[in-house]
């Protein structure tokens, strides 16, 4: 197993800092309770994949942690971070728009339909939130820029625009372009769901080549195959719950749960 | 057939076969139709001596009329200035979470395009009539309304402030044309929402607000004409002023339409420019520039192609 010759994931028990944690964490559209709470502790440099059925709350859950989506009960801490609020005496304080989006420059995030902005080319893509979140010049963040790009395999689209180039290519500027802005964590929402299945290698070949490096990635995937090379641990959701979670070789090997095990015959 | 070669309307193809094009007698008729019309026309402007057109040439740079065209392309502009800056705002307020401040801005784009804007006009010139001193509230400001409300800041606020209303349309159908993912995958990268709206969604907007704006542009210049009614001397007003000295109504008429299509012409011509400069990145070619598009209308669609013997 690929897993075992990753060095990073062992978290420091001494730190004992957790990059992310979840308690109770709930969600509800209306009337409609998508997350019915959530509890997750994610340590630094480790690699979890969420799967389960479309509706079962693990994009919800992605969008919560960068606060994308508003909470409705729980609490969610990026490191010592509260998302979202601040507490004072037994208050929970909203935080300022400005707090939110600084905080959010230390969170990496890809989606599924990419979102490169279209009227940019690839490298002002890159460039464009290092420039306004974080104030470097595009002079000081370029060099980090091409290195990125090449690492990702795309150094000879530098000046293209993302309409020139295939989805695949898209999704791994976008990764890219995340990765620019130096995060600590990386969210990815779906990240090949919308490839042609001949683009989908070259995108998760790069994913892996980044949690090898030893980023702290939370993926929703329902690529099995990259949940069982990569992932550290899988997060089985079902309904708005966490219905098993534990190595890829238990969930995905020797599912305990009726719902995980119906599940994975329907995505084999 | 494989390899064609075409030229002309004859093609050979690689086995010696030519190909003969379908011929089109309809489009003869109806061309030799339109030219036709077109030549009556030509021959009554030509012959018809009320057109006046000696008159015409006497009065096309009137230092009057040119004098108009400055008014006329000066009131254009602030107003077009007025109305976009007004309406961006406008759209903004209409897209806020607040009700008050939609129900605002709603109202306001209700009440501008629900009236007739020459009333508006005639409002804003008489504004005197309504508040004769103009205080804003403000202890020990008097403005006199009379002297304040020249004809010129009457032009100025009735067609700006009703143009803004058009604006805000125009602005928000942008906004909202723009994915919502951009807004989110850059509220992800941490810009904030003002930051967002200027670099992400606004530039991508421009492709939606353009073509429209260039109409709103050319409408202004032509709805400036309406300002001749307060006695402000723009290009209508000045050929009026000089054809009630020497009676040559059609003649001045003819000055200043020939004026307003050299003027909407040079307009149009910018506008396919900015929208070529906005596209960028949204086509995979840009559309070819005026001079390829003749060159290609000449190259495809030739009707006086000449039969040339079928080359091997």
């Amino acid at each position: 197993m690929n897993t075992m010759e990753k060095p990073h994931v062992a978290a420091d028990p001494a730190k004992n800092q957790a990059m992310v944690r979840a308690v109770g964490v709930r969600k509800s559209y209306g009337s409609n309770e998508v997350l019915k709470g959530i509890d997750l502790e994610v340590q630094p440099g480790e690699v979890v994949c969420l799967i389960g059925a479309s509706g079962s709350g693990k994009s919800t859950f992605l969008r919560c942690i960068n606060h994308l989506e508003k909470i409705n009960g729980g609490r969610l801490w990026i490191e010592d971070q509260m998302v979202g609020y601040t507490v004072k005496g037994h208050k929970l304080h909203e935080k300022t728009h400005a707090e939110i989006c600084r905080e959010r420059a230390n969170t990496g995030m890809v989606f599924q339909h990419f979102n490169l902005f279209p009227h940019l080319t690839v490298i002002e893509n890159l460039l464009l939130a290092p420039k306004m979140a974080l104030g470097q010049s595009p002079e000081q963040s370029r060099p980090r820029a091409i290195s990125l790009l090449e690492q990702v395999g795309l150094a000879d689209k530098v000046n293209a625009y993302p309409r020139h180039l295939s989805g695949g290519q898209q999704q791994r500027v976008a990764i890219a372009r995340a990765l620019c802005m130096q995060p600590k964590l990386m969210l990815f929402d779906e990240p090949t769901s919308a490839l042609d299945p001949e683009l989908v290698g070259d995108v998760l070949a790069v994913m892996r080549q980044l949690a090898a490096s030893g980023m702290t990635m939370i993926v929703v995937t329902h690529e099995m195959g990259f949940a069982r090379d990569v992932a550290d641990r899988v997060v089985f959701m079902h309904g708005g719950r966490i219905i098993e979670q534990g190595p890829p070789s238990e969930v995905l090997g020797n599912p305990q749960h009726e719902r995980t095990r119906a599940f994975l015959a329907s995505v084999r | 057939m494989s390899a064609v070669t075409v030229r002309k309307n004859v093609a050979v193809a690689a086995d010696g076969y030519v190909v003969v094009q379908h011929r089109h007698p309809a489009r003869w008729v109806a061309a030799l139709l339109v030219a036709a019309l077109f030549g009556l026309l030509l021959y009554s402007m030509a012959t018809n001596p009320r057109f006046g057109w000696d008159q015409v040439a006497l009065y096309f740079r009137d230092t009057t009329i040119i004098d108009g065209i400055g008014i006329t392309l000066g009131l254009t502009a602030v107003c077009m200035v007025v109305g976009a800056a007004l309406g961006v705002v406008l759209a903004v307020m209409r897209l806020s979470v607040n009700p008050l401040v939609r129900a605002a801005a709603s109202g306001y784009v209700g009440f501008f395009r629900g009236t007739p804007v020459l009333v508006q006009l005639l409002f804003w010139f008489n504004l005197a009539a309504l508040y004769p001193d103009i205080t804003f509230g403000i202890p020990g400001l008097h403005l006199d309304a009379n002297s304040l409300i020249t004809p010129m800041l009457a032009a100025v606020l009735g067609l700006g402030l009703n143009e803004a209303a058009y604006m805000s349309e125009i602005v928000r159908a942008g906004i909202v044309s723009v994915d919502d993912g951009q807004s989110e995958a850059s509220a992800a990268l941490g810009l904030t929402r003002m930051q967002t709206m200027l670099k992400v969604t606004l530039p991508q907007a421009m492709r939606v607000i353009i073509p429209p704006t260039g109409n709103e542009v050319i409408g202004m210049l032509k709805t400036t004409s309406l300002v001749s009614v307060i006695a402000v001397p723009e290009l209508l007003y000045s050929s009026q002023i000089i054809y009630s000295k020497n009676f040559q109504v059609i003649p001045l008429l003819l000055v200043a339409s020939i004026w307003y299509i050299i003027i909407t012409t040079i307009f149009g011509m910018g506008q396919y420019y900015l929208e070529r400069h906005f596209a960028r990145g949204s086509h995979r070619n840009l559309p070819p520039s005026t001079l390829a598009k003749v060159l290609i209308l000449l190259r495809t669609h030739a009707p006086l192609a000449v039969r040339k013997a079928p080359m091997q």
